[in-house]
């Protein structure tokens, strides 16, 4: 009883319209939108899976039955049983402590292209919207020539100029994908570049980075947020594609498209070897766009 | 009069776009705004109101002639001091504050950019002398009417204490009755800090209300100044001025098959 | 007397919200007859979702009942889809606020009228293009012909509110419901146009709702006034005498505005009776 009156409390607390601190108004509006995206059920799905890798990966050592480099030559490509639930790969490997391990090295991928290449595609893309002129011409000329080219193939020939390696596949991914991000950011710029809001900024003496950084980036991250969200599936798959080319991670690491690459030789045979790191990257895939589409219903703001 | 006027235009020219697209939206203009006076600028869509404001402001850089602001000859781009002396309001509340800051932010920002001591105070203080009380510092404008928010923006205007304040259309996109509480908030603080008020609107009785003297502007040009005395008396010299008073009376049939193009 | 053209009683529009039901318009009932009848209050009053739930055009997920909505004693509730749309334009047409909204971009303004016209008849091409000239004309265009060759960014703010206004007569309504047609527009563009207005109906004996916040405009254009506050009409008198309205809200409203002819400074401030959101105007009217 008294929990209850707690918690309805500090909802109160949290809707309140004359908030009196700072902190209180932004937990207010954190509070209004995570109530939006809890009505959304196929979002909430999307945000246990994210949840779910996360927690996995942080526990790895402890979830995996078995370590995943242990090699049991007697017990190759064997399918599922009570000992391997997810059954073993060529060399005799856990398949599922082989994924559970992976699951690092997916976030790991994620979280650094996640860090870099919207960060990247914010600052060129409102820099570019909010100057004009010149600038805007010649960053958006660079970001043309990046676009020009399909994003995997620019990624294998900067692998391949790199050299192999999870470290390269992340920069080679991050240095493809900004450019949507950059047309974004400036296709929003663009549009309240002549705001009121904005106008009024100038006239109060900003300056503009200040603009920039405080007015204009607040607005358009929104929108990269989901963008973002939802290209996280395609980066996974990029990822697991240039594994799968034996660029990305190199053996013994278990990278999912690496994984799958080793299975593809007895794929009609023992066909859990490819299916299940297979299995893996889709839910996970699906995870992140379920995810994106509810924040998108959150903080869209033409949703308003 | 010896006194240099709070604020000087001589002959300002606006034009938009080059070569065959150029477009003169004003076309010299001159007029001077005594200290602690209220001066209107009255014309339909397209008769340059807003854009002298805006030359004057400093949001348009591209205009030529001279413009003074308490007697100091204005360059295109503004130092970061002159908009201590002027600040502006603008018409659509909805539009002039940014979705996703809060009242206090939106109040601090300017503090911050000129550096000034006690942030807090002059917060506060501001938000008093609009009649909204601290209760709403931490609300963000979607929590705010129409009414509300621009008395928000007047408060930031208001913060930097300036000496002159331009109003473009602050009241056309509120409900009648809201717009008189907004004229008689400007009206009080015109009085208390003796500021120099510019007024656009194309409501004649709107200018009325708060100013002494206005200019009547059409396709760029200024058509005549007169006194506040002199409209209510209908005292208008030229045509185009007593069209326009007389479509701000209410429709009658009439009187619209009068109304001419004025070049 | 003739039958109405327009009968509404106890019109209700609600929006289903997270708090709640919200409701936008709380019982409104209204006869029209061959008359302008204006509608005016301040933004939220429901003045708008008024004229809009006559035509079905309330947005989705509003809701609106009514004890009776007859246009020419046909029952708008239980219309078909279709027949609605037969209602809507030649029957009933209706004129919002900004042209540039309810035009289609890319379709010259003459070929939108003329297939506004052939949509309610079976007039051929060349039929509709002669009437789409003429009605251009009736709403004084001065050049009919070149206008009609133009597409709607090329024409000002006041030749487009025409050129609505000719698509939304070329198919004859009995009743045209204009919503603050004139507010984005130069007063003298704005009379100009009222003008039209007047004439079309008067020439073709039509009845007009006229949305609108604008209390003078509406006392010296229509023939009756609805003033309306918080969902609810509060009065209705002949616009003539609206400038002696009796209900405090409206008396309150005519107060605030500033005049040309009144020299005082400070402005009388609107304060709202929470009663104004219960009284019944029709006790308030045999009190």
């Amino acid at each position: 009883m008294t929990s209850q009156t707690q918690s309805s409390s500090w909802r109160a607390w949290l809707t309140t319209d004359t908030p009196q601190s700072r902190a209180q108004a932004r937990l207010g509006r954190a509070w209004v939108g995570w109530c939006a995206f809890r009505r959304n059920q196929l979002a909430m799905v999307g945000l246990l899976i994210v949840l779910a890798l996360v927690v996995v990966a942080a526990l790895a050592p402890l979830l995996a039955p078995h370590h995943p480099y242990d090699q049991d030559l007697a017990n190759r490509l064997q399918p599922p049983t009570a000992g391997h639930w997810l059954g073993t790969d060529g060399f005799g490997r856990d398949i599922l402590s082989r994924l559970i391990h992976g699951a690092r090295l997916t976030l790991m991928i994620v979280a650094l292209v996640a860090l870099t290449a919207p960060v990247i595609g914010l600052v060129i893309g409102t820099v570019a919207g909010y100057r004009g002129g010149w600038v805007d011409a010649a960053l958006m000329r660079v970001t043309d020539i990046f676009l020009a080219f399909p994003k995997l193939i620019l990624a294998l020939a900067f692998v391949a100029a790199l050299g192999p390696g999870i470290e390269n596949a992340v920069i080679a991914i991050a240095i493809t994908s900004w450019p949507p991000y950059a047309r974004l950011a400036r296709a929003e710029t663009l549009t309240i570049r002549h705001a009121d809001f904005i106008s009024a900024a100038r006239l109060q003496g900003a300056s503009g980075p200040r603009i920039v950084l405080g007015h204009i980036m607040p607005l358009c991250v929104a929108s990269l947020v989901v963008r973002t969200t939802l290209d996280m599936a395609g980066v996974i798959l990029t990822a697991a594609g240039l594994g799968f080319l034996g660029l990305g991670a190199q053996p013994p690491l278990p990278e999912w498209g690496a994984m799958i690459a080793a299975g593809r030789q007895n794929v009609l045979e023992q066909w859990w070897v490819a299916a299940m790191p297979g299995l893996a990257i889709f839910v996970v895939s699906l995870g992140f766009n379920l995810l994106g589409d509810g924040l998108r219903d959150v903080l869209d703001p033409k949703g308003d | 009069m010896n006194v240099p006027p709070m604020i000087g235009i001589d002959s300002l020219q606006v034009a938009f776009g080059h070569g065959a697209q150029r477009m003169v939206a004003v076309d010299g203009v001159s007029l001077r705004v005594a200290d602690g006076e209220c001066y209107g600028l009255v014309g339909e869509s397209g008769s340059g109101k807003s854009t002298v404001l805006r030359a004057v402001s400093g949001l348009n850089p591209d205009w030529s002639g001279r413009v003074s602001i308490g007697g100091v000859e204005q360059a295109a781009t503004r130092s970061k001091g002159f908009f201590k002396t002027c600040q502006m309001v603008f018409q659509d509340p909805y539009g002039s504050l940014h979705p996703r800051h809060s009242v206090d932010r939106i109040l601090a920002e300017p503090v911050a950019i000129h550096g000034l001591d006690d942030a807090d105070g002059r917060i506060n203080r501001a938000l008093r002398e609009v009649g909204l009380g601290p209760s709403f510092r931490f609300r963000y404008p979607h929590q705010l009417s129409g009414g509300q928010r621009q008395r928000v923006a007047i408060a930031r205007a208001l913060i930097l204490e300036p000496r002159v304040l331009l109003l473009d259309e602050p009241t056309s996109a509120l409900d009648v009755s809201v717009q008189a509480e907004i004229l008689n908030l400007l009206r009080r603080l015109r009085a208390t800090y003796g500021l120099t008020m510019v007024l656009v609107s194309h409501n004649l009785a709107v200018v009325a209300n708060l100013c002494d003297r206005l200019a009547v502007m059409n396709r760029g040009r200024l058509v005549e100044e007169l006194t506040v005395e002199a409209l209510r008396r209908g005292d208008a010299r030229q045509p185009y001025t007593q069209q326009l008073l007389r479509a701000s009376q209410g429709y009658d049939r009439a009187t619209a098959d009068s109304f001419r193009d004025f070049a | 007397m003739s039958e109405p053209l327009l009968e509404v009683s106890n019109l209700r529009v609600s929006f289903p919200t997270r708090q709640g039901v919200t409701e936008a318009v709380r019982g409104v009932s209204f006869t029209l007859g061959r008359e302008k009848l204006g509608i005016v209050g301040e933004s939220g009053s429901g003045k708008s979702m008024t004229g809009r739930s006559i035509l079905g055009l309330v947005p989705p997920p509003g809701r609106v009942t009514a004890d009776r909505l007859a246009f020419r004693g046909e029952d708008l509730r239980t219309a078909s889809d279709k027949r609605l749309r037969a209602i809507r334009g030649s029957g009933i047409a209706m004129v919002m606020q900004d042209p540039k909204f309810s035009l289609n971009p890319v379709m010259t303004v003459g070929r939108q009228i003329a297939e506004a016209y052939r949509v309610h008849t079976r007039a051929s091409a060349r039929e509709a293009k002669r009437r789409a000239l003429e009605m251009l004309a009736a709403v004084r265009i001065r050049d009919p012909e070149r206008v009609y060759d133009r597409y709607p960014h090329e024409v000002s703010g006041g030749m487009g509110q025409r050129i609505m206004i000719a698509m939304m007569l070329i198919p004859d309504p009995a009743l045209l419901i204009a919503d603050e047609p004139t507010s984005a527009l130069d007063v003298t563009v704005q009379m100009q146009i009222l003008a039209i207005l007047d004439d079309l109906c008067g020439q073709r004996g039509m009845g007009m709702i006229f949305v609108s916040h604008d209390l003078n405009l509406v006392a010296s254009f229509c023939d009756r006034v609805l003033i309306m506050y918080a969902g609810r009409v509060v009065e209705s008198c002949r616009a003539a005498d609206l400038h002696n309205a009796r209900h405090p809200y409206t008396r309150g409203l005519l107060d605030s505005l500033p005049r040309l002819d009144d020299d005082r400074r400070d402005l009388p401030v609107l304060t709202r009776d929470p009663a104004w959101l219960t009284d019944d105007p029709a006790a308030e009217a045999l009190r």
